[in-house]
């Protein structure tokens, strides 16, 4: 009884699988199938199109909003496009926040990170990787449990700290801070890569009798130096985002970062609302040159750092 | 006898390399050592001795055991604030994961052999854009969009509405449209990794399912879903921690309010250290808080390695 079951089952696939296989009198039917789906993939198609306007829209509002006049806006609301050109909420921003002076801020504290990050991790990185020191596994799962310390259980401390040894609203204390954290994920990312460096190399240039600074130096470096620099892309701009270190570390003006200034914005122009997009503009433009400049190390280090 | 020989062995010039290779390179660990000993154990450490003491962060703080942790049980303050965080999860882990597979699936195995590479990875380009904006950023466009007279209720208006709401500033709207900047935010994130994974998959899988006659959602269930489980853990698990740790965007959009509307943990922390300067007390939180972090990535992990084993 089952069996006769089954039997019929495979034969009624068989059949029905049959006529996709032949091409022929069914050809008509396939056709006019194929440009149904042809439509379903322009809606799908048009969907997602949709979906990514609504995802971009909040830049265009800023880019609009910012170069309107104030008189522009209240007549025409946020949704029109400006009917006329202005740049004065643009430079009324710049000059009140003194942003050039952020700006430089940001970009010394962010290429601080960047380079002592990256020296920090390459040095340890060297250790665990190549010099395989004992305990290497215990210490690369401290390295990983650290960076999942909520920032809230280390602040306090650091502060008290920082301003125990007068470093407190200086740049210096957030790079080094920012340095050590970065570099935790840096020793990791590194020490996998170097713990598959070519043993040949590294033989080789003993025999030469190279010593190991000129070992990291002159054989190590310059072979993962484009790993280097996707680090260091990346410390540059988690540094540039990074709001609650700079936010908590940095109080006097001179030397808030970009993030920081912009951050405490809020609520200070409601009465403004073009200069408030023209803040937003100010922010959104060095991000996405950054995204722009470095798309791809990005995402490529997206995925290396989930799937480290 | 036999430790004079253990000696001698250890200090014969010869082979053993490794043992001398380590003493060369431990001065190289220095830095991350000493770096990581001043900034992160010692830090610390300080920070749950601080939780065991009532201080002000001015004199010297008194011990006072476990008051602070006692006190916590019956803080309504800070039960709605990790009550928050697990809304602040949804928004950050759970809705950006899904959604973010599934658009994932659909630029990857319909729309790029349909129309193109160029296509599916301008549309990739444009839903993570806003990953990459500063948390502080984003915050200043939608406290703009979202206020009273921004952009969202202008067209409100003009639709009609009358007496849109005030986004941010109302008890029962502010937590709903924080939530809903933070999935803004974040979908791109899994977006990039699935769709990363999602080239990994051997074609022959979808081409055997479709010529078996699967659907598309048939085969978005039965191969992409199961073969991208590594992706969609490391996914869940870095932004349910983050969702946890979740700062910037509070601070900047509502400073935790109205009332303790969009309270959660780190930003309790906060301002009990540098707004009500209840040192002591914000030290428990932030422990409290590390706890559950933690507590959280070993938990999955668990999960992860039962279900590696098992397969």
């Amino acid at each position: 009884m089952t069996l006769t079951k089954e039997a019929s089952a495979t034969t009624a696939v068989a059949r029905r699988s049959r006529p996709k296989l032949r091409r022929g009198p069914a050809a008509d039917r396939d056709s006019r199938r194929r440009s149904r789906r042809g439509l379903t993939h322009w809606i799908v198609l048009a969907l997602l199109a949709l979906a990514t306007l609504l995802s971009l829209f909040p830049f265009f509002l800023a880019a609009i909003n910012a170069i309107k006049t104030a008189e522009d806006y209240t007549a025409h609301g946020p949704l029109a496009l400006p009917r006329s050109f202005d740049l004065s909420a643009i430079t009324d921003f710049w000059q009140n926040v003194d942003y050039t002076n952020k700006l430089i801020n940001s970009v010394l504290i962010s290429g601080g990170v960047a380079i002592f990050g990256t020296v920090i991790s390459l040095f340890n990185a060297f250790a665990l990787g190549i010099g395989r020191i004992k305990a290497r596994r215990a210490l690369l799962v401290l390295l990983l449990l650290a960076t999942t310390i909520p920032q809230e259980a280390l602040i306090y401390p650091l502060y008290y700290m920082a301003n125990e040894t007068g470093l407190y609203d200086t740049k210096l204390v957030v790079v080094i801070i920012s340095s050590v954290l970065s570099s935790a994920f840096g020793t990791y990312l590194l020490a996998s890569v170097l713990s598959s460096f070519p043993k040949e190399i590294l033989e080789a240039a003993r025999m030469d009798g190279a010593s190991r600074w000129q070992v990291l130096r002159l054989v190590v470096v310059p072979v993962i130096w484009p790993t280097l620099t996707v680090l260091m892309t990346f410390f540059f701009i988690w540094t540039w985002n990074d709001f609650f270190l700079p936010l908590i570390m940095l109080t006097s003006n001179e030397n808030q970062t970009a993030s920081v200034a912009l951050g405490s914005l809020q609520g200070q122009y409601t009465s403004s609302p073009t200069s408030l997009a023209a803040a937003s503009l100010m922010g959104i433009l060095p991000a996405v040159a950054f995204f722009l400049i470095f798309q791809r190390t990005l995402t490529r280090g997206a995925v290396a750092g989930a799937v480290k | 006898m036999t430790t004079s020989a253990a000696v001698h062995r250890e200090a014969r010039p010869g082979p053993p390399p490794p043992k001398a290779g380590e003493k060369g390179y431990a001065p190289y660990l220095i830095p991350g050592a000493l770096g990581f000993l001043v900034v992160v154990l010692v830090p610390f450490v300080m920070n749950i001795a601080i939780s065991f003491t009532s201080w002000s962060g001015i004199g010297t703080p008194s011990f006072v055991g476990l008051e602070n942790y006692q006190r916590l049980i019956h803080d309504q303050m800070f039960w709605s604030a990790f009550e928050h965080s697990i809304w602040f999860i949804v928004a950050m882990a759970v809705v950006p994961t899904a959604l973010g597979l599934f658009l994932a699936a659909v630029l990857f195995d319909y729309i790029e052999p349909r129309f193109g590479q160029r296509a599916s990875s301008s549309l990739r380009a444009g839903l993570y854009l806003p990953q990459v904006l500063p948390v502080a950023v984003a915050g200043v466009v939608w406290g703009w969009i979202l206020n009273p007279y921004g952009a969202i209720n202008a067209v409100l208006e003009q639709l009609g509405v009358e007496d849109p709401p005030n986004w941010l500033g109302d008890t029962s709207w502010a937590l709903p449209s924080v939530m809903a900047v933070l999935v803004w935010m974040q979908l791109g994130y899994g977006l990039v990794i699935f769709m990363a994974g999602m080239a990994r998959i051997d074609p022959q899988f979808h081409e055997a399912a479709e010529l078996d006659g699967a659907s598309w959602l048939g085969r978005f269930r039965h191969i992409t879903v199961p073969e991208m489980r590594p992706e969609i853990f490391v996914v869940l698990l870095t932004t349910t921690i983050a969702a946890l740790k979740v700062f910037g965007p509070v601070y900047v959009l509502t400073k935790g309010g109205p009332g303790d509307a969009t309270n959660v943990p780190s930003f309790y922390s906060y301002s009990n250290f540098f707004g009500s300067l209840q040192v002591g007390y914000g030290a428990a939180v932030a422990t409290i808080l590390t706890l559950v972090v933690i507590l959280l990535a070993v938990v999955f992990i668990k999960i992860q390695s039962k279900t590696e084993g098992a397969q």
